[in-house]
């Protein structure tokens, strides 16, 4: 057995996590940051941090992620990173030359209280920033939320160094994709462009961490939302935002910077997230959905009528992050799925009211916590099996032992590709999801079926 | 089939590495162009293997966009990681906890299905704010209890992040404390981030954990005749497993890895064995050096990566036990081994021979892999370490002339005497004498740079520019490297092996691991893939054709 020393009996724990659903501020801070067209995340601390977020990023992604590290050692933990920053601002814009450095801080520069903007500016009186270059930054402490927090942190710091209004309205609107995949962003975008409707999408990943293989390597490769666009956010007649512990801040700060209004969604995970997605987008656009969105939605569900019969009254495991895992439910809960665990790192009272809300007509007790481990997920696994699991790869340790079905959604995935090509969000994400669940669900049904039941048609 | 190590010219004539150290350096500021000259060398070697002087274990220029890692990786992750039945625990935010969870591809084999292994499992106290003002200590006790209550281990080492350090939590007196509540061993590693300048600083601070906490608890003497220790061996993509094949075979006992499929008990027992055989000796020299201060057993640093590097340390294995029936059968064995060696070594070098190799990676392997290209006839054009010191570099010879700076000054060197009771030397100085007669070396190593050829580069934590710049003037056949640096070097058209975890692949090391990494290092340098990057529309663009019904 892999996870040989989990066991049946749940005893409480009150300082011990045992095997994570979820990691620090700055990973999704360098990730959101990297969804800007050539910009150089910079991580302040000790280096460690940085080489840990960009292998976790890289294993994932199977793409060249590129930051930088401030390298802090004893001596600048003790006197402050002031110079490091100064060095590291000098020798990125001289070697890599960026258009924006995008600082996050760490646990280390959080503690001993640096003061990014200050020696920002210093970094500027010394004359280490070019004109028109720039540098932009978020404070991630990582003893404080979840490698989503940091994500919304760092693109809400985009609204903050870049957003403005000169008082005349752009007929576009800006679209807060959440902390979702390269391949979802892209998705997403072309849903809006479909409707007919322009847009400025922050962060954008895709083209960044999804780019071709072409025989060259772009340190700033064609993707990522540019600084004009950033700019011209100010002016756009609304704002949605997907997924509210992601994109929340940043539309809220935009609202109150510059006026411009927002809706915030659920992301456009399965059918009713993606409804909405859509409505909203009609509603704001003042436009009539397209016969091809109708189409495309025609056909997610024509999956559902037809192989309902395999969803129906399945129990399923979830472990990922808020977002997700609020559409997520809710999507299994709409094709008579029962999500029955439901597991985030992430801490928030309302998570766990809203999942409660979700799930409340499922025939079978919910358990839900937030700020909750997969050694708990595991523990309630053992007492009451699940038809089928979905979360990280982590996960698959207990599939194994546990001889569980699994599908992998959310982050990190470091054993598969393809969640960086194909979109999860959208009607055509949740064709591909509801594909993955029947793949996972009918190979193990083919797998068990007696000989006299194992059937050509299904 | 010893690897031949010509001094000629390397092949690129038209590039001078002269130059193209002047054009590197030129790219950075002044003041970091400076400091970047001292760690890019040209190697010269003299008649007597000496060597230039370079710049390494030096702080990382901020901004430069490094390979390397922290302290805490190289305690954790490297050092402590592969070891199964001691429960890690990360004290500190949860971000170092996660990534350092089953990301390096140790392996690990517990002897039955009710023996620990925790190495699946991911242990932290998860500090947050009120934590950091408040200080940690208590969640610390508390999760520790936690720890005994669900998985009663017999070892728990506490891991410090950056904020525990700059809180002033004192994870050793709490593993004191707790080690007399629970009545198991619990011992704490000061392995915060900003210590030293890369992970080497962790390495060493694991060492001397080890060395304080567990080595010698055991002074059961295990049956076998010849017994060593084998430090600095992680068991990447099993290894460990091949190794441990290959020493059994000869009737070698291996007591304890340092730290590959390695347990607790092997640890506390490991000072009962009669040598010490380094394969990483940056990682792990530490230890080997205070075993022969307390214990007097000898080190000797051994390589098994290449087949003929293999052959080669079992028969100085062999050699320092001086043991003719040993002799006998490690050269059987080798002998047996070749056979299979041999066949696949020609047929892969007929098509690798002549090929470009760049390695820049760890602290031991950049030199370590070069046996084994070299044994297929690649040539490695230039390489360098991401966290090595001058001695690995230039050979233990200039370890009196290393000046210690504040960074390395922190890093805790024990005082160890001789044991009282259990100091026993494992050759009398007759013996050493007569071994060193015949060319016996102890305790030494001769470094990368003397064994590669006049003219390569030596590059010391090389950055992403100059990694770039490297491939685009000598455009090697391969490039070996880390995840980080995987995928911008294979955008580029280039393949790029990780030394690190070595991919999806392994083991690597001793018979059957060369010639796995041949068959791999084949796969990838003749890849077709690589042949696909034009489309025929981009290859020819002129349209010249005319549609077919017309």
């Amino acid at each position: 057995m892999l996870l040989r020393h989990t066991t049946k009996e749940i005893k409480e724990r009150k300082a011990l996590t045992v095997n994570p659903a979820k990691t620090c501020q700055p990973i999704g801070a360098m990730y959101a940051a990297l969804g800007i067209h050539n910009c150089l995340p910079h991580s302040h601390g000790s280096q460690g941090c940085c080489a840990y977020h960009r292998s976790t990023l890289t294993r994932h992604y199977k793409e060249p992620v590129m930051a930088g590290t401030s390298s802090f050692t004893e001596g600048a933990s003790v006197f402050g990173g002031q110079a490091n920053l100064v060095q590291a601002i000098d020798t990125i814009f001289t070697v890599y030359d960026p258009d924006v450095i995008a600082v996050h801080t760490t646990c280390l520069s959080e503690t001993i209280g640096e003061d990014i903007p200050q020696i920002a500016k210093k970094a500027d009186a010394d004359g280490k920033i070019p004109r028109g270059k720039f540098v932009i930054h978020a404070n991630t402490p990582s003893y404080v939320g979840t490698h989503v927090t940091g994500f919304a942190n760092m693109t809400k710091a985009m609204v903050d160094y870049f957003a403005e209004s000169n008082g005349r309205k752009i007929d576009q609107i800006n679209i807060i994709p959440g902390y979702v995949e390269p391949s979802d962003m892209e998705e997403i975008k072309r849903i809006v462009s479909e409707l007919g409707i322009k847009s400025v999408m922050f962060p954008d990943t895709s083209n960044v961490l999804n780019r071709p293989q072409t025989g060259r390597f772009d340190m700033f490769p064609k993707g990522g939302v540019t600084v004009e666009a950033l700019k011209s956010a100010g002016d756009s007649r609304a704002t949605i935002a997907l997924g509210r512990l992601a994109s929340g801040p940043a539309a809220r700060a935009l609202d109150s910077k510059c006026k411009v209004s927002c809706e915030i969604l659920d992301l456009p995970i399965g059918l009713a997230a993606t409804d909405a997605f859509v409505d909203t987008l009609r509603k704001i656009g003042g436009v009539s959905v397209p016969e091809s969105i109708n189409t495309e939605r025609g056909r997610m569900l024509d999956i559902i009528t037809d192989m309902h019969q395999y969803f129906y009254g399945k129990k399923v495991g979830l472990v990922g992050d808020p977002d997700q895992l609020i559409s997520l439910a809710e999507f299994l809960v709409s094709i008579d799925m029962w999500p029955v665990y439901i597991v985030t790192g992430t801490q928030g009272k309302k998570f766990e009211s809203r999942i409660k809300e979700i799930t409340r007509d499922v025939p079978h007790e919910v358990k839900v916590v937030s700020g909750g481990d997969m050694f708990l997920f595991h523990q309630w696994v053992k007492n009451e099996p699940v038809d089928l699991m979905m979360g990280n790869t982590y996960l698959k340790y207990i599939s194994r032992d546990e001889d569980i079905p699994f599908v992998r959604f959310g982050f990190p995935i470091l054993d598969r590709v393809g969640h960086s090509y194909f979109p999860t969000v959208g009607y055509r994400g949740g064709m591909r999801l509801l594909e993955k669940i029947l793949d996972a669900l009918l190979d193990r049904k083919d797998r068990d079926s007696a000989e006299e039941s194992f059937e050509l048609v299904l | 089939m010893a690897p031949s190590k010509t001094n000629s010219a390397i092949e690129n004539e038209s590039i001078d590495p002269n130059e193209l150290k002047a054009e590197l350096v030129a790219k950075y500021p002044t003041k970091v162009g400076r400091k970047r000259a001292k760690q890019i060398v040209v190697n010269k070697v003299g008649e007597c293997g000496e060597v230039p002087e370079i710049g390494a274990n030096a702080r990382t220029i901020p901004g430069i966009i490094t390979q390397r890692g922290c302290s805490y990786a190289g305690c954790k992750g490297v050092v402590l990681g592969p070891t199964r039945d001691i429960v890690n625990l990360t004290h500190g935010p949860i971000g170092c906890g996660f990534y350092s969870w089953l990301t390096r591809r140790n392996q690990t084999r517990p002897d039955g299905p009710e023996d620990a292994n925790f190495m699946t499992y991911c242990f932290s106290t998860d500090l947050q704010d009120e934590d950091i003002v408040f200080g940690g200590e208590k969640k610390l006790r508390q999760a520790i209890r936690e720890i005994y209550e669900n998985f009663k281990p017999k070892a728990i080492g506490i891991f410090s992040t950056c904020p525990v350090g700059l809180i002033g939590d004192d994870v050793h007196a709490v593993a004191r404390e707790m080690k007399e509540e629970l009545g198991i061993n619990i011992f704490g590693f000061s392995c915060e981030g900003y210590k030293g300048v890369s992970q080497s600083a962790g390495h060493h601070i694991a060492n001397n954990g080890l060395f304080t906490h567990v080595v010698g608890l055991d002074d059961t003497v295990r049956e076998g005749k010849f017994k060593i220790n084998l430090l600095g061996e992680y068991n990447i993509g099993g290894d460990a497993f091949e190794l441990e094949r290959i020493f059994d075979e000869a009737g070698i006992t291996l007591v304890a890895t340092f730290s590959g499929n390695s347990s607790y008990d092997q640890f506390a027992n490991s000072h009962t064995a009669d040598l010490n055989t380094i394969m990483c000796h940056r990682s792990i020299n530490y230890v080997a050096e205070m075993m022969e201060k307390k214990f007097g057993i000898p080190w000797i640093k051994v390589n098994f990566i290449g087949a003929g590097s293999t052959a080669k340390s079992l028969r100085k294995i062999a050699n320092y036990f001086e043991d003719e029936e040993l002799i006998e059968r490690v050269e059987k064995l080798i002998g047996e081994e070749m056979v299979e060696v041999e066949k696949v070594r020609l047929e892969i070098k007929s098509r690798c021979e002549g090929k470009l190799a760049m390695l820049f990676v760890g602290g031991s392997r950049a030199h370590h892999y070069q046996d084994l290209f070299s044994e297929i006839g690649m040539k490695t054009v230039a390489a360098g370490y991401e966290f090595a010191h001058r001695d690995d570099y230039e050979g233990r010879g200039v370890l009196p002339d290393i000046k210690i700076d504040a960074d390395s000054r922190n890093i805790e060197e024990l005082e160890v005497e001789a044991d009282p009771e259990r100091y026993s030397p494992r050759k009398s100085e007759e013996a050493l004498e007569r071994l060193e007669a015949k060319g016996f070396r102890f305790k030494d190593y001769d470094g990368m740079m003397p064994e590669m050829e006049s003219g390569t580069m030596i590059i010391d934590d090389i950055s992403q520019y100059e990694t770039e710049k490297m491939i685009e003037v000598y455009k090697p056949d391969i490039f070996c490297a880390g995840i980080k640096e995987k995928f911008a070097i294979q955008k580029k058209g280039i393949p790029m092996k990780q030394l690190h975890s070595y991919d999806s692949g392994g083991p690597y090391a001793g018979f059957k691991g060369a010639i796995n990494f041949w068959r791999e290092i084949d796969r990838m340098v003749n890849s077709k893939v690589w042949g696909y990057m034009k489309a025929p529309w981009q290859k020819a663009p002129e349209l010249t054709a005319t549609y077919a019904w017309e």
